[in-house]
């Protein structure tokens, strides 16, 4: 089978393999998204609420502490092992909060620890949340010169 | 002719298996001669883990046959990690030489399709081939790390951690053990599946090619066989692979089991199976090996089938291409 | 007494449905295309920091405080305004601005994933 011919083949193989793909069940789906995130944000909520009427935290020191707040309990339960459950559940609900972005950071920290603390845990730990970094800071900069000669 | 036989009929004298917690639950638990309470079996990493089962199972085939060390005359031997380092580490602890292959999942059949023709040609007496794999391992190597909050998607298969092998010896005339009379090594092929985690459609059009040649050659029609075992397909893969051998006039209906769809007990979050070089390793030599010891199978066609893809190669947005071997295992009656 | 409750209790319905609805909306995103975790986290992001460039992100942080800055789409928010509020000091704060407002969330990611790391070791799964 070459040229022509066995890329019209593949091409009816895809087709027929894609024929078993399970209906994606959209609507579940959807709502334990829309559950878990706004459960997640809600904590978030929770938290700005504690700090802001509790210890009288205002701005940036605000917003910032509550991130690191959040991002800690993403951490943590990364480490016990229960996030990639959450996650298992909720799809999206549980990757697209900041906490997804702790787990994506720690995970791959705890799993590469065995090849060392250099070349293992530290130089892993953003395989994952890497690009999020370098794209973050790319696209930021970018916006900060567009303001800068406007 | 891409079909050998081995006329002077190696003859597979004893296995050894052994399987990690969860296949323990399933229909091999109670024909594997060690089941695992902690898949860490003891060690610090998964890798240790993997290698040291893959260690247990060369030598409990070694001591099932009551052989020692020293009668072993090669051991050939692969698995699914970076370098084959389970096989070569495993083959650190033997004082006999090592040869290694890789042939992803289908390494069970390649291990011993070449081990029985080392013994037919003569060249060597008693020969160990074997091959493991492990969940965890895997999982890392190939896709995210374990606490990393992803969804499984549907047409994905769990890595089977365990590990089994054979041990091929030429016996002469005696009649007791069941012998490899014949092997066709597979081309590979390649459909154009790129879903990294749609293994059982790649890898069926392999299989179907492999089988389809291996009947070609001999002669025989599915039927003339007790059973045909294919490697780690899992029930979407076996579904296609008698789609197609059907398309092409062959129907393996009847009498096909895969070992991916039978590994578990039940097909939760393992959607459709079994994979992994220790799927096929565990349920043939542990399940399929006792009925043939038993005579209830006298004809067994065994096919291990295997995705040749790597991260990077996939990263590259290549698409995976596949192989099968196929071993025929008989009694002699 | 009881406008300030039911003002709590009105933010925290507004951060759950605005929270809520960029997770779904990522959910539909992830069904109808290929896109993994990885991807799905630098497009959010983007969106964010595109939304907040021009001027936008800004009206839904207000709208659903934690509804907004939780998702991933806030940290994008947070660069770019860190960004823009830099600019008004000139070039050095242009460049700098986007990384030193998000220093706190990559100290916290980098430290806390660290102590975890130092903690717990990847259990293997059973299902």
């Amino acid at each position: 089978m070459t040229g022509k011919n066995r890329e019209n083949y593949n091409k009816n193989y895809i087709a027929y393999v894609n024929s078993f793909d399970p209906p994606t069940q959209h609507f579940k789906n959807c709502f334990r998204a829309f559950l878990v995130g706004g459960f997640i944000c809600c904590i978030g909520q929770f938290i700005r609420i504690v700090y802001e009427k509790v210890f009288g935290l205002y701005g940036d020191e605000l917003a910032g502490l509550v991130s690191v707040t959040l991002i800690f309990l993403g951490t943590l339960l990364t480490g016990l092992g229960v996030y990639d459950r959450i996650g298992r559940y909720a799809g999206a609900g549980s990757i697209v909060p900041i906490t997804g972005f702790a787990n994506s950071v720690c995970s791959p920290a705890i799993e590469f620890k065995t090849e060392g603390l250099v070349y293992g845990l530290a130089a892993k730990m953003f395989v994952v949340a890497g690009p999020i970094i370098v794209y973050g800071v790319l696209a930021g900069t970018a916006v900060g010169l567009i303001y800068l000669f406007l | 002719m891409q079909t050998i036989f081995f006329n002077n009929k190696p003859k597979i004298v004893a296995t050894g298996t052994i399987a990690g917690p969860k296949e323990s639950a399933g229909v091999v638990g109670r024909y594997v001669d060690k089941t695992l309470t902690d898949d860490m079996y003891g060690e610090t990493t998964y890798e240790k883990a993997e290698c040291k089962m893959l260690s247990y199972a060369i030598a409990q085939a070694i001591q099932n046959a009551g052989l020692t060390e020293q009668d072993v005359d090669l051991l050939i031997s692969g698995d699914l990690l970076n370098q084959i380092i389970s096989a070569s580490f495993a083959a650190r602890d033997f004082d006999f030489p090592f040869l290694g292959v890789y042939g992803a999942c289908s390494t069970m059949a390649e291990s011993m399709a070449v081990g029985a023709a080392f013994v037919n040609a003569g060249y060597h007496k008693k020969v160990v081939a074997a091959t493991g794999s492990h969940f965890s391992s895997a999982e890392r190597q190939y896709r995210y790390p374990l606490e990393l909050g992803t969804t499984r998607p549907p047409q994905s298969q769990w890595t089977v951690t365990g590990a089994g092998g054979v041990l091929i010896a030429d016996m002469g005339a005696s009649n007791g053990y069941p012998a490899i009379t014949a092997a066709t090594f597979g081309r590979v092929v390649d459909y154009g599946i790129t879903d990294v985690n749609n293994m059982g459609a790649a890898m069926a059009p392999a299989c179907m090619d492999v089988l389809l040649n291996h009947l070609r050659d001999t002669g025989r029609k599915a039927r003339d066989y007790d059973l045909i075992v294919t490697g780690d397909l899992g029930a979407l893969g076996s579904r296609i692979l008698k789609d197609l051998t059907w398309e092409k006039g062959v129907d393996i209906q009847p009498n096909h089991v895969d070992c991916g769809e039978i590994v578990y007990n039940v097909i939760e979050d393992e959607f459709q199976g079994g994979s992994g070089a220790g799927c096929s390793a565990l349920v043939f030599n542990a399940y399929i090996m006792d009925k043939i010891k038993k005579r209830e199978l006298n004809r067994v066609l065994f096919v291990a089938t295997g995705a040749l893809l790597s991260t990077v190669s996939s990263g590259q947005g290549e698409s995976i291409p596949c192989i099968a071997h196929a071993v025929v295992i008989e009694n002699e009656v | 007494m009881w406008g300030e409750y039911l003002e709590i209790i009105w933010g925290f319905v507004k951060a759950f449905a605005v929270g809520g609805s960029i997770c779904m909306i990522a959910q539909i995103v992830i069904n109808f295309t290929d896109l993994t975790a990885g991807k799905i986290l630098v497009v959010f992001m983007l969106v964010g920091v595109a939304l907040q460039g021009l001027g936008l992100y800004r009206y839904l942080v207000e709208f659903a405080g934690a509804g907004a800055t939780v998702p991933i789409s806030g940290f994008g928010y947070l660069l770019a305004n860190g960004a823009i509020k830099g600019a008004e000091k000139g070039f050095f704060g242009a460049f700098t601005g986007a990384l030193s407002a998000a220093s706190a969330g990559i100290s916290a990611a980098v430290i806390f994933s660290f102590l975890m790391a130092m903690f717990f070791k990847s259990k293997s799964k059973k299902n």
